[in-house]
């Protein structure tokens, strides 16, 4: 069985082309009107891309997913490190971290309504929410993971506290980390478009609702398509990031 | 079993003229682990010194005391006549697995003690090439660790420690890592390269060829905890060239001589 499975050579884009086209003939045929033909979804998605609104979702979003993201930065990092160094920081923050790493976040979204009001701010928590815990827990296991040595040589060399986090640690721990950063972006591109459809209708979350209310079901998938492929560029952006350090991941 | 020998006089002379002296060091490590007993030594300036005996004696245990990476459960350690329990700029440590960082080349891995210490780029990697070339890295400057074999890979921790000019050279089992002909090559390279720097070398081994071959007194410690069993005067070097000593009579010697006194402990 697995050898047979083997000698099959499939395309990477061959699935993808038949899946188009299957979809294609639904669209056509089936007879469905949640299912447009494909081929309509690219005309609307280049129409789409036109219009104002959609630029403005577009911005307004990306400001959005930038703060969100980048707070998760900013303090998912340092709190890996932190708990990849100190046992008691692991000991206290390592059942939360584990937690909200699996906890359905989108629960959590409305409650933090009252709190942050109905508004930017609480998209910006729930990307913040969504992504922060997956760069936490790879950033610990990176600082797990560095050499012990390393660490002896810094200090052998007269290395201070501060120089043996950002030119030992910061650097041994990159690989994991941008993982890390790359599982973020993927779940903070789920994070700001959960937080608009919940919270206020805002940016893309506005046009969905207009899309579906009105029933622009070319419209709705091509703003689905748009997302997919904006949210694939930007984790291939990291994925680019991550071959630059990966040379060294293995012989570490 | 021999009683520790001489170099128990813990008077100021001996510190003010000895490289290193440890004075009553004894080592236990949290979880019950006893190390080291009572370390009485003084180590000579100029001169090469092993730390010899069977596998977990703590003969890295007390030369990695001595670097001020591990701090003791009691005793000190007096270098240059001033106590000290921290690394300092007058030390420097060669590291068994190398210790290179494998996100930078050669020259920035050679570098990185003065990259630590704040100098110019320039500066530093200038300094550097120097002992890239003494070290027999030359044209090597640019590759990264993972290219280079173990006994590159050593040759660069070796000039990394050289190039802060550190009076004394602490190695710990520098060769164990590479392969028999590599370390000969190796420990024929680091008489040669001593022999011009004026250097105080600690090193640890398990090897009494390499102990005998490079040292000029040879510290036998007993098993756990490390007691010195006994300190042998294995110097060859000041009337013999690298090439002669293994030959020489003495140099047999000196190997069955120290074999005889470790075996007890294998049994």
């Amino acid at each position: 069985m697995a050898l047979s499975m083997r000698r099959i050579q499939i395309p990477a884009m061959f699935s993808l082309v038949l899946w188009g086209a299957i979809w294609e003939l639904i669209g056509r045929f089936g007879g469905i009107d949640l299912i447009p033909p494909l081929t309509r979804i690219f005309v609307a998605a280049v129409e789409t891309i036109a219009l104002d609104k959609f630029r403005n979702a577009l911005l307004m979003t990306g400001e959005v997913f930038a703060i969100g993201l980048g707070l998760a930065i900013v303090v998912g990092i340092p709190v890996g490190i932190v708990m990849g160094r100190l046992r008691i920081a692991a000991n206290m923050l390592n059942l939360w971290v584990n937690i909200f790493i699996s906890a359905p976040l989108t629960a959590f979204v409305p409650a933090l309504m009252p709190i942050l009001g109905i508004g930017q701010t609480t998209v910006v928590a729930t990307v913040f929410l969504f992504s922060v815990w997956v760069i936490v827990i790879d950033t610990q296991a990176g600082i797990l993971t560095v050499n012990k040595s390393l660490i002896e040589m810094a200090r052998s060399f007269g290395a201070t506290r501060f120089q043996i986090y950002y030119k030992i640690l910061f650097l041994a721990a990159l690989p994991e980390i941008l993982t890390g950063l790359r599982m973020g972006v993927i779940r903070g591109v789920k994070g700001v478009i959960i937080g608009q459809l919940i919270v206020a209708l805002l940016g893309f979350g506005e046009l969905f609702d207009l899309y579906l209310g009105s029933f622009l079901m070319e419209r709705f998938w091509a703003l689905v398509f748009l997302i997919f492929g904006l949210a694939f560029i930007l984790v291939q952006a990291v994925v680019l990031l991550e071959r630059k350090f990966e040379f060294y991941a293995d012989v570490r | 079993m021999d009683a520790p020998m001489a170099m128990i006089e813990k008077n100021q002379d001996t510190r003010e003229t000895a490289a290193v002296t440890v004075e009553g060091i004894s080592m236990h490590y949290p979880g019950g682990v006893h190390a080291l007993e009572d370390i009485c030594l003084s180590i000579p300036r100029g001169k090469m010194t092993a730390f010899l005996g069977p596998s977990g004696c703590g003969k890295t245990t007390l030369l990695k005391i001595i670097a001020g990476l591990l701090e003791p459960s009691s005793g000190d350690v007096f270098v240059n006549g001033k106590k000290t329990t921290a690394p300092g700029p007058e030390r420097a440590f060669v590291f068994q697995d190398f210790a290179l960082l494998p996100w930078a080349n050669v020259l920035r891995n050679v570098a990185f003690g003065l990259e630590l210490r704040g100098r110019k780029k320039g500066e530093r990697e200038e300094i550097a090439r120097k002992f890239i070339a003494q070290t027999g890295l030359t044209g090597f400057e640019h590759h990264y660790p993972h290219q280079l074999s173990g006994g590159m890979r050593q040759r660069a921790g070796l000039a990394r420690a050289l190039v802060i000019n550190a009076e004394i050279l602490l190695m710990d089992e520098p060769f164990s890592a590479v392969d028999e002909q590599m370390r000969r090559k190796l420990q024929e390279d680091l008489l040669s390269l001593l022999a011009v720097e004026n250097k105080t070398v600690i090193f640890v081994t398990h090897s009494i060829e390499e102990a005998v071959y490079l040292a000029d007194q040879t510290v036998i410690l007993s098993p756990r905890p490390g007691r010195i069993a006994k300190i042998v005067s294995t110097d060859l070097h000041s009337d013999l060239t690298p090439d002669q000593i293994r030959r020489d009579r003495r140099y047999l010697d000196m190997v069955d001589e120290i074999w005889g006194g470790l075996k007890q402990y294998l049994e």
